[in-house]
């Protein structure tokens, strides 16, 4: 254990004084350029004069704000319910950090894309979202090399406790599902049906023709080719591979023990894209193959779309009712810190394949100036951008979760205050 | 080797803005302190470099240490790479690595000595200039862009017209049939290997130019003047000349291979599977795994032995660059001494 | 050791009366078929690039429109927009690298031509081919490694350029140290015998006489540099907002090319053609330029 540790520590001096010397030139030049941004692993606090006043101002006024919200007759609840927090945030915020980076799923990237463009219309702030993979989120939160990181597989316990910079806070922003789908010449417009079981077998490798008994069984009356099936997983570590392989842990033993649930697993076989984006490019470009994708990928791209058995034993495809039936059928197990697995839950109409997808930042942040920033697109995200969900595929959140968001947004501090201004 | 030479004091220093002539030439104070300071700045540049190279060696022998600790000789010896199970053997890396570059050599380097030998013993005078240039003009697109085409123009053929071909012209040949079997993906090994021979083909053709230019006239036309046929001349006197040379260009090349990235990444597959002796499996090379998965590497152990690959890639490509350069190195040093008449 | 090859038994000599006629015929044919190989080798060579270009031209030639590039990347899904921010963004990438590595590679390179001796000759040189020969997703690892986890402490455009920097910095030393060598030694000795310091003969006869070569050095590293991919996608990550702010992830095309490839729309396949041909456009008008320049020469 001593050694270990000794080790660990000697490595640790090390990196950092090769990374200085590496860097010294590198620290020196943005200095000298000016650069804006202190290194964030510093505890610099520049709150004092961008942040006291808004904050101490905004802490409680909830209530004022409230009313242009409640006047603004365009705000249809049915897609946001906790609509109290919609509308507050109309424009620029003085003392707002006027860029944010943030990298992670890209499950989310077809929405988080069109929010943040949307967002920067509406406050002029830059959100740069970068889609490599919910591995590569959790990497970049840890590590502080992004202001904010993105995911669909929450974040283990070992993760949080390694991240460098404190308690990462899971806040959810939509819910959405993994389809599995399919490019199979001649078989356009054709609904697949494909259990679980079968979704394992293909990509274990146990199944390797589309005309397959197994396959066959569950779609009488479909002309199945005799060809190779080409499966098609993420190359990246990725949260939306961490939804599947989770399900087909949960559905098929022998998945869970030669492969497991994680967001890079050990493929057995088939061909990597990178990112929804690149599986969705892949089973595109590839004829006889099959990929999982979230459901707006394979919408964009008309691509097939396989219905799946949930528990109940029924065939469901994947729509927006079934995943919010999967979330209200989790909705008593759902923890404190809201990191949830909402896979193979009960219900008649529950799509199996469904997740939260969350941004995760940090409780306590150094600078003030980006804390106000992202609380608010955080706080914009959740009740505004919300409407946003079901024209891109993904559903809103139930309103328990928003109201649980809010006290998470809220709970984010910057120099020992709230940071959230409240409008 | 142009060292100063050691003047009278009096030579060694003339202020900036002495005329011919003026009195001044006797003094010039920051004549040796600038001499001394631009030398040591000049000193400071040069060994920036070696600086650099160093620092790379030991940041990632840092970062990969814990891996390589923890799995020792599996590391390298292992082909699982599992990060749920956290077991990480680079073999099918390093594998895919060897294979997609041996094959690039071996369909780059013909090609490219013929092409070499085009300009150097075949081609009209006109024509010399304008096809090497046309050739080493490969080497100045990106690699992003050979991706790219690969992606898009590339796969699609191999997958649809050019692996069939092999797989039922090949592939019930005993023993090399075993290279071209399973399902045409497009996306393979071969593929791979294919995208790689041409990004190398200008390397092989530049130095085996230069190689070929070495050989003395006299060599040619002795086997000429014997009577010899063109080909006999070349291949009797021109290429034994040049072999070592030529198996230099060959190594470069390799090298080349060794390290490229997005371009093998965007048709190779990219997928860790285990081995199987056929080209038409979909892999990675230790420099596509890195790519796809340093990013994303999100604990701690997994991004030791992502930057363990990278370690290994490191040694990789500087041992093979170093032993194609003193390959080179030794042709043109002969070829110097040699007749060049 | 020439005279053994020479030595050959080739025993009968084309057009003497008693030639085997047979025997000779099929010789000239194995000749001439190895020459028809050898051609076609060459024109496989030559064809490829053509190919290649060919294709990067009818596809992304529609794309390049004014949007492209005067504007921002669009969300998933919408089609337009462009590729502006990424434009921007290597540019500035590749100025600050050259900032970076220029005075490096220069500097070196006058040190080994003017200053050096023996061993360390050797050693720099040395240390600057495995530079040069380093794959460069290593030199992305190396610099987030260095410079993005902890010194600077995020993505961000100065790492980006530090990675482009160590590349470019072996090409400008391999290409300045052989201009430099090309400089008479007259002209060296010539203002070392007016008294003019060493230092001053270097910044004021050497260099400018050399001005030609070394520009083509610098010209053709950032040619290299602004191609590089791997090592940006590791140290700037990418940005779809304009900025020049080093302290922050950056664009550059070679990312956004990538980025707009492997994902599934048509829209984004023909504006990673364009940006394609942009790159080859700009990185091979450069190469010409420099080639031309330095016609003859290695390298």
């Amino acid at each position: 254990m001593t050694t270990t540790d000794f080790l660990t520590r000697r490595r640790s001096m090390l990196v950092q004084a090769t990374g200085l010397l590496a860097g010294a030139a590198g620290a020196a030049i943005v200095a000298a350029c000016g650069g804006s941004e202190a290194p964030a692993s510093k505890p610099a606090e520049p709150t004092k004069a961008a942040g006291a006043a808004p904050t101490t101002a905004a802490a409680k006024p909830a209530e004022p704000t409230k009313a242009p919200a409640a006047a603004e007759p365009t705000k249809a609840p049915a897609a946001a319910p906790a609509s109290g927090g919609a509308g507050l945030i109309t424009g620029p915020f003085d003392g707002e950090a006027k860029a944010l980076t943030g990298a992670g799923a890209t499950f989310p990237a077809v929405l988080y894309s069109k929010w943040f463009n949307d967002y920067n219309k509406v406050t002029q702030v830059q959100v740069n979202y970068q889609s490599i993979g919910s591995g590569g989120g959790i990497k970049a939160i840890s590590d502080q090399t992004a202001d904010f990181g993105a995911t669909d597989s929450p974040m283990t316990d070992a993760q949080l406790k390694d991240a460098k910079g404190g308690d990462i806070l899971h806040i959810p922003m939509a819910l959405g599902a993994v389809v599995a789908t399919y490019n199979i010449p001649g078989l356009e417009g054709t609904k697949l049906k494909l259990s679980g079981d079968v979704l394992a077998a293909i990509f274990l490798g146990t199944i390797t023709k589309w005309n397959d008994p197994k396959i066959a069984a569950d779609n009488a009356g479909v002309k199945l080719p005799a060809e190779d099936i080409v499966s098609v997983h993420r190359s990246d570590g990725s949260g939306t591979s961490f939804v599947f392989t989770d399900y087909l842990s949960a559905v098929s033993a022998e998945w869970k023990s030669k492969v497991g649930a994680s967001t890079t697993v050990n493929w057995p076989g088939g061909i990597g894209g990178k990112g929804n984006e690149g599986v969705a490019g892949e089973v595109k470009q590839n004829p006889f193959s099959i990929g999982y994708v979230e459901l707006i990928y394979a919408i964009q791209n008309k691509l097939g779309v396989a219905s799946v058995k949930n528990k109940a034993g029924n065939w469901v495809e994947p729509t927006l009712e079934g995943v919010t039936a999967a979330a209200a059928a989790a909705s008593g197990k759902v923890a404190p810190d809201l990191r949830v697995s909402i896979v193979e839950q009960e219900g008649e109409k529950t799509y199996p394949i469904s997740t939260f997808t969350w941004i995760l930042a940090y409780k306590t942040m150094t600078d003030a100036p980006k804390a106000i920033a992202l609380t608010r697109l955080l706080w914009w995200a959740t009740h505004d951008g919300q409407k946003l969900t079901g024209d891109l595929g993904y559903a809103p959140l139930p309103a328990e979760i928003v109201a649980k968001g809010e006290a998470m947004i809220k709970s984010i501090q910057a120099g020992g205050k709230p940071a959230f201004p409240g409008k | 080797m142009a060292t100063g030479p050691t003047t009278h004091p009096a030579m060694t220093a003339l202020p900036p803005n002495a005329r011919s002539g003026d009195a001044a030439l006797t003094r010039a104070p920051g004549g040796v302190d600038g001499d001394r300071a631009f030398a040591g700045a000049t000193l400071a540049a040069a060994l920036a470099v070696p600086a650099i190279l160093l620092a790379v060696f030991l940041l990632l022998a840092i970062d990969a240490e814990p891996a390589l600790t923890r799995f020792g000789a599996s590391f390298v010896t292992s082909s699982t790479w599992d990060n749920v199970k956290e077991q990480f053997g680079t073999l099918p890396y390093i594998y895919g690595t060897v294979v997609t570059s041996l094959l690039a050599l071996v369909l780059a380097t013909p090609v490219g000595l013929g092409a070499a030998l085009f300009i150097t013993e075949y081609a009209p005078r006109r024509l010399r200039t304008p096809v090497a240039f046309t050739i080493e003009l490969l080497a100045a697109i990106p690699s992003i862009v050979f991706g790219l085409w690969g992606f898009f123009a590339l796969t699609p053929v191999m997958r649809s017209t050019v692996e069939p071909f092999l797989k039922a012209t090949i592939g019930p040949v005993p023993v090399v049939g075993a290279l071209f079997q399973g399902p045409s993906l497009g996306k393979d090994l071969f593929t791979g290997g294919v995208i790689l021979a041409i990004m190398i083909l200008p390397t092989v053709v530049a130095i085996s130019r230069e190689v070929l230019l070495a050989v003395p006239t006299m060599q040619r036309e002795g086997m000429l003047a014997l009577g010899a046929t063109k080909w006999e001349a070349i291949s009797g006197a021109v290429l034994p000349y040049a072999r070592a040379g030529i198996a230099g260009a060959a190594i470069l090349g390799l090298a080349r291979a060794l390290g490229e990235t997005m371009a093998v990444t965007m048709v190779i597959g990219n997928s860790s599977r285990k081995i199987t002796g056929s080209l038409l499996t979909p892999g990675y090379t230790m420099a596509s795994a890195i790519a796809n998965q340093f990013n994303e590497a999100d604990n701690e152990l997994y991004f030791s032995a992502v930057v363990g690959v990278a370690a290994i890639l490191l040694v990789v490509s500087a041992l093979v660059n170093l032993f194609a350069r003193v390959l080179i190195w030794s042709i043109t040093r002969n070829a110097a001494q040699g007749a060049r008449a | 050791m020439t005279g053994a090859v020479i030595a050959s038994p080739y025993p009968v000599a084309p057009g003497l009366p008693f030639t085997d006629d047979s025997r000779y015929r099929r010789r000239r044919a194995r000749s001439q078929a190895m020459a028809g190989l050898i051609a076609f080798a060459a024109f496989l060579g030559v064809s490829i690039l053509w190919i290649i270009l060919g294709y990067v031209t009818v596809k992304g030639a529609p794309a390049l429109n004014l949007a492209f590039f005067t504007e921002r990347p669009l969300p998933y899904g919408e089609v337009g927009g462009g590729i502006a921010p990424a434009i921007t963004g290597s540019l500035m990438l590749l100025v600050v690298a050259a900032v970076l590595g220029v005075p490096i590679g220069i500097g070196a390179a006058i040190f080994l031509v003017e200053y050096g001796k023996g061993s360390i000759i050797e050693g720099v040189r040395f240390a600057s081919d495995l530079v040069a020969g380093l794959p460069s997703i290593v030199v992305g690892v190396f610099v987030w490694a260095a410079l993005v986890r902890n010194v600077i402490g995020n993505f961000s455009g100065l790492a980006g350029a530090v990675a482009l920097a160590i590349i470019m910095v072996p090409i400008i030393i391999r290409t300045v140290e052989a201009v430099l060598n090309l400089v008479p030694h007259t002209l060296r000795e010539a203002g070392l015998a007016l008294g003019v310091p060493k230092w001053r003969v270097i910044l004021g006869v050497v260099l400018p006489t050399a001005r030609a070569g070394i520009v083509t050095g610098v010209v053709l590293s950032v040619a290299r540099a602004g191609g590089e991919t791997a090592p940006l996608l590791l140290t700037t990550l990418g940005n779809q907002f304009f900025n020049w702010d080093l302290g922050k992830p950056t664009g550059a095309i070679p990312i956004q090319l990538y980025n707009y490839a492997v994902a599934p729309y048509p829209d984004w396949h023909e504006k990673a053609w364009g940006a394609a041909l942009v790159l080859i456009l700009v990185v091979g008008v450069l190469s010409i330029l420099t080639r031309v320049a330095t016609r003859g020469s290695v390298r």
